[in-house]
């Protein structure tokens, strides 16, 4: 008996991730001839001239930092020096706060959009010139208006989350099956009570993919935006530590963007398949 | 039975045709039918079937003319008259329960809960879904999900059911069952009922009247034909009924040749008064003795031909 695909799957994912870490530990292996120095001077040089040991981080040094990390995931030794349970906190606060005000205006008014076709016609050149454009253009004009360094990330989370939301949002109540329109007017449902029982379920799968759209981008945006702002944030973080050159902490910090921005999408995955009914 | 429950008064559809002109599916067509009649359309795509019952059922407007139902005239949808939608149009986010009982809601609105439940409980009951309703309508077949379009419409108790080739996307055998189950409402509840066919042998075996359209554009009520089979006719000895073969001759005659000749050969053609066709009583012919010796019946095949 085959055993089944997903077993079979995960054989080969764990068999790709032990190449991959197998091949990473030998490239960084300490191969380098070793100079002979001054102890003196060998304390400034780091173990790269002393030991001949790569300046990449193996797997190892990634794993025992990451531990590290682990235990302490929370501590806070001032401005510079804060665990990574914090600096992550903040920008899922930041994103959740940016996109949660973008989730508000644009569903809203993407129903509008969507249910009225000269607000369709009359507001499309305005969100074909405005959705292009990089969030992190509109940093500088945010931190001129809001002068707040946090406040401005929110904004650009709001202002990169709106679109996708919007258009989905728009494009899911224009095209529901007209159909089930007819059953709603046949039925003489008021306009409200039809957005709610036959417009909004029907166009629910729709605004939930765009909204799962926004949340990558909020969460790629939000690297960008704190690299930028600077203070704290994961993006933050990153930065901190390409200057303190610690790529350990650089690399750890990546692997943390990757698996948040995983759950992130997955939780919008989950409620996507709770509105989505086959017919 | 009233004379006119149900009256069509002149009406007209027309669309912005080239050129700025208009182009008219139909003009000035009169209709009526009576409390409790059971009333087919039939007639070749593009005569303005859909178009009548959209404008019946109010989903659509007439360019011109009037339609009447018990004495008022319409104007825009109404909970007295129900559709049936061909493609059934069941809401999928929601249970068989749920979509009858949102039509249930939607006409009494200060029913509480209970008794939203019990009424459509009832009419899920009459169409022989008992036991189905908590599934959604992707968990149903295709005659399943009908069943369910029909009790949504009954369960608002309508003054008239408008459906529009209800049982055209499903397979012969369940096709028959559904006829049955319709049939069996209609006669229980006295409902009046008007519904669009191809199925000649589906008008024939549901339908007091039979209207005969010719083809559009230009399309007019060429005719309406009277059903003579008793009213107690079974689906199954149909084709036994000694006027069976005439009836279904004259309709099948009218399809193939008659609907595009109508209006060129009966050009004193008076759409107020369509002519009243009785099959098998005198003044009419039907079809000659040779023909009908040739009309044997073999068991077990379906006596069915579409248009």
């Amino acid at each position: 008996m085959t055993p089944s695909l997903r077993l079979r799957a995960a054989i080969v994912s764990i068999v790709l991730l032990a190449a991959f870490l197998g091949i990473w530990h030998l490239a960084t292996r300490s191969t380098a001839p070793v100079a002979t120095m001054s102890p003196e001077y060998a304390k400034l040089m780091g173990l790269t001239a002393t030991q001949g040991k790569s300046a990449m981080p193996g797997p190892l040094d990634v794993g025992a930092k990451l531990w590290e990390h682990f235990k302490r995931p929370f501590y806070d030794n001032g401005p510079n020096d804060k665990g990574l349970g914090i600096q992550l906190a903040y920008s899922i606060a930041r994103v959740g706060t940016g996109y949660l005000l973008a989730v508000l205006v644009a569903i809203p008014l993407g129903f509008l959009i969507g249910m009225s076709p000269l607000l369709s016609k009359a507001l499309d050149p305005f969100i074909q010139v405005l959705k292009p454009i990089s969030p992190l253009a509109w940093m500088p004009l945010a931190l001129y208006t809001i002068k707040d360094s946090s406040v401005s990330a929110i904004f650009v989370i709001f202002i990169c989350s709106i679109w996708p939301m919007l258009l989905n949002t728009v494009f899911g109540v224009a095209s529901v099956r007209k159909e089930w329109i007819n059953v709603a007017r046949t039925l003489e449902v008021g306009t409200v009570r039809r957005a709610f029982t036959v417009i909004l379920p029907a166009a629910a799968p729709t605004i939930l993919t765009g909204m799962r759209i926004s949340i990558g981008i909020a969460w790629l945006v939000i690297v960008a935006a704190e690299m930028l702002v600077g203070g704290t944030g994961i993006g933050y973080f990153v930065w901190n530590e390409w200057n303190n050159l610690s790529i350990t902490n650089v690399i750890i910090a990546i692997l943390l963007i990757g698996i948040v921005g995983m759950l992130l999408d997955q939780i919008l995955a989950r409620f996507t398949r709770m509105v989505t009914f086959p017919e | 039975m009233t004379g006119k429950f149900i009256s069509i008064e002149g009406i007209a559809k027309r669309y912005p045709g080239a050129a700025g002109g208009t182009t008219a599916v139909f003009e000035n067509l009169w209709l009526s039918m009576a409390r409790g009649e059971f009333c087919c359309v039939i007639g070749h795509s593009g005569c303005g079937k859909t178009t009548v019952l959209n404008i019946l059922a109010g989903l659509d407007a007439p360019s011109e003319g009037a339609v009447i139902v018990d004495g008022q005239a319409i104007s825009g949808t109404s909970l007295d008259r129900a559709v049936i939608f061909q493609s059934h149009a069941l809401l999928p986010w929601r249970t068989v329960l749920g979509n009858v009982a949102y039509a249930v809601t939607s006409k009494w609105r200060s029913w509480d809960r209970a008794r939203v439940k019990a009424h459509a409980q009832s009419f899920i009951d009459l169409v022989g879904l008992t036991g189905s309703e908590h599934k959604r309508p992707s968990e149903l077949s295709g005659g399943m999900k009908q069943r369910v379009g029909i009790a949504r419409a009954l369960s608002i108790t309508p003054k008239i059911m408008l459906m529009d080739e209800p049982f055209s996307a499903l397979d012969a055998l369940t096709r028959g069952t559904l006829q049955d189950e319709v049939r069996r409402i209609c006669l229980e509840t006295g409902q009046t009922a008007f519904m669009i066919t191809h199925d000649v042998d589906e008008a024939i075996y549901l339908a007091d009247k039979i209207f005969l359209m010719t083809n559009g554009p230009g399309a007019v009520l060429a005719e309406v034909v009277e059903n003579p089979l008793p009213k107690d006719r079974g689906r199954t000895d149909l084709h036994r009924h000694p006027l069976y073969y005439a009836l279904r001759n004259h309709i099948i005659d009218f399809l193939v040749t008659r609907s595009k000749t109508f209006v060129a050969e009966k050009p004193d053609h008076d759409p107020r008064n369509v002519p009243l066709v009785h099959i098998g009583k005198p003044g009419l012919t039907i079809a000659s003795g040779g023909e009908e010796a040739r009309q044997t019946w073999i068991p077990g095949t379906s006596p069915g031909l579409s248009a």
